[in-house]
């Protein structure tokens, strides 16, 4: 098989298009993601040094404060 | 740290654990099926047989579901990292960010692209570069886990990295010290390898099954013929590597060592406790203290084990908290306030340079640097040093049933392996009914190694360097409870699913006629 963008294009649709089973998997997987990091990562799970601190001088002087209070 | 919030810490810690664990459901069968399967389709390649292809693609597509449901089930631990452990996160920036963005370059490259190739390259790539493929997928999977195996053992021997004071990092100073690092080496192959014997115990005991029902004898027999070798062949080098991690163990993480074995006190020719069952003491002098109320010894094992001699001294419990003169061993409050004096060096060192006194920060670094071994115990400088030991029954016990676990599985991978060679394999329902069932056992076996490793080492998240008292963030309780329960529904959830799918795809079996591709 020749390699070239068609191919590839052609190779993954029809592989797509061919799942049997696979489609269930992808609908989990695109659920789990939306679950993952558009609800649990934005609502739940902020980075907390990176939300309450502009800098990294910033960042590295609270967590010395809390490591050395 | 003398006003600690407990439930902060202990939820922080539940919620990381039932997010680890329920992870570990999904990764140990990839790891190992990708290998069953490499060698399938090289049996397939090398005989053109075509019951092997449609064996391979059959466990090829379980292998699908396994890696669909669990694929990015880790990247939960990351978000707890920045959220819940942010002191953690940033104290340990440097030495993380190296082996998880490699992980992520060599997941991405190695498993997305070629797992296409894999499953929809069927007779569309040549069947040499379909297995290279096949076999891409499997040591990509197993390299992932390497840098996170690397990373998990880096906190339990921190080596290659310098703690700077002024950005409160620490920075990887020698990249192959923490990648060569002996409990690095040690960690990944003993996990690595484990996960082996639980895909191979995957493999039989499905095989089983349809034995048990009457169903595809050829391909149960080839399957189990496969799984049986690969698993012996894993559940050796699991012992081995596992010795190797005891050793390891007994020299870095004495505590640990200590706990498993449920030594107190510490003695020369130590024998190794091969089981027993505990009961907490009820004198008023060792309130932790558990005494055995049965055990069977083998002599002098323990010393053996620890040290590769029989003679050897293996400090206890008691040893390690009230120190050994004679042993060189420090007590936990020579420790305490070592590492009290680490604290307030790296905080007057801060002071001094905000304050342009180059000398007293020199001076107060000096201190820092001296003492830095013993920083985490600098936290217990006012709390009871009892705190500094782990649960002694839970890593005993967890020690024990996974060893047995693991005698059980090498039994059975025998007498499976003899069976199917001498073709009388399906008249031994009993043996068929086992193997069903110690699907289960695999991976109790395989959570509970994780168990004895993560367990015995509290209270270090970085040993004994940074407790999880200074570790975690200080956020709400609430919030961490509230997302501790959304864990536990998403993971179940996903559990349920990847049941429900796998046992309906085994029930549906391979397909019916071998293809002549």
């Amino acid at each position: 098989m020749r390699i070239n963008l068609k191919n590839i294009f052609q190779f993954y649709y029809l592989g797509f298009r061919s799942m049997t089973v696979g489609k269930r998997l992808w609908l989990i997987i695109i659920l789990k993601l939306i679950v993952m990091f558009l609800i649990l990562k934005i609502f739940f799970f902020p980075n907390f040094l990176k939300t309450n601190f502009k800098t990294d001088k910033d960042r590295s002087n609270y967590v010395i404060e809390q490591l050395t209070k | 740290m003398e006003h600690i919030d407990f439930s902060l810490v202990d939820w922080s810690r539940a919620q990381f654990a039932l997010t680890a664990m329920y992870h570990w459901l999904f990764v140990p069968l990839t790891l190992g099926l990708s290998f069953i399967v490499a060698f399938m389709e090289t049996l397939y390649f090398r005989t053109g047989n075509p019951e092997w292809k449609r064996i391979t693609k059959f466990w090829m597509t379980l292998f699908g579901i396994n890696f669909a449901i669990g694929v990015a089930t880790g990247i939960i631990l990351e978000f707890e990292f920045g959220t819940n452990w942010s002191n953690y996160s940033w104290f340990v920036g440097d030495i993380f960010g190296a082996p998880l963005a490699i992980e992520g370059i060599m997941a991405f490259f190695l498993e997305s692209t070629f797992i296409a190739v894999m499953f929809f390259g069927w007779n569309k790539v040549s069947k040499k570069f379909h297995l290279t493929s096949t076999w891409l997928v499997a040591i990509g999977s197993n390299l992932s886990a390497l840098w996170i195996l690397v990373a998990n053992a880096w906190m339990q021997y921190p080596a290659g990295m310098k703690f700077n004071p002024d950005t409160a990092r620490n920075e990887m100073v020698n990249f192959w010290d923490v990648l060569f690092s002996p409990v690095a080496i040690n960690k990944f192959l003993h996990t690595v390898l484990s996960a082996y014997v639980l895909a191979s115990i995957f493999v039989i005991g499905v095989s089983a099954w349809y034995l048990l029902k009457n169903r595809e004898q050829l391909f149960a027999k080839k399957s189990i013929k496969v799984a049986a070798i690969f698993g012996l062949a894993a559940s050796f080098l699991t012992m081995v590597s596992g010795d190797g991690s005891a050793r390891n163990m007994a020299k870095f993480q004495p505590m640990k060592f200590a706990a498993m074995e449920n030594l107190y006190n510490g003695q020369q020719n130590a024998p190794l406790a091969v089981m027993g069952f505990l009961q907490k003491n009820k004198t008023e002098t060792d309130p932790k203290k558990q005494d055995f109320v049965f055990k069977i010894e083998i002599p002098n094992m323990l010393s053996y084990m620890a040290f590769l001699d029989p003679n050897a001294y293996v400090p206890g419990v008691f040893d390690l908290v009230k120190g050994d003169k004679e042993h060189h061993i420090l007590s936990y409050k020579e420790r305490t306030e070592k590492g009290k004096i680490a604290i307030t060096s790296l905080a007057a060192y801060k002071n001094a340079k905000k304050a342009g006194n180059d000398s007293l920060a020199n001076a107060s670094l000096a201190h820092f640097q001296e003492n830095y071994p013993n920083f985490g115990y600098g936290y217990y400088a006012n709390r009871d040093v009892n705190e500094l030991i782990p649960s002694v029954p839970t890593t005993f016990y967890s020690f024990r049933i996974m060893v047995f676990l693991g005698l059980h599985f090498i039994a059975l991978f025998l007498v499976v392996l003899i069976l199917t060679n001498k073709d009388k394999i399906e008249q031994k329902r009993f043996i068929l009914y086992t193997a069903l069932w110690t699907i289960p056992l695999a991976y109790i076996a395989s959570e509970l190694g994780w168990v004895v490793a993560e367990v015995g080492r509290q209270p270090w998240v970085i040993q004994d360097i940074l407790p999880t008292i200074a570790a975690v963030s200080q956020i709400k309780p609430v919030s961490v409870q509230i997302t501790f329960w959304l864990f536990f529904v998403l993971f179940t959830g996903l559990l349920i699913a990847e049941i429900k799918i796998m046992i309906s795809q085994i029930k549906k079996g391979p397909a019916s006629e071998p293809s002549q591709n």
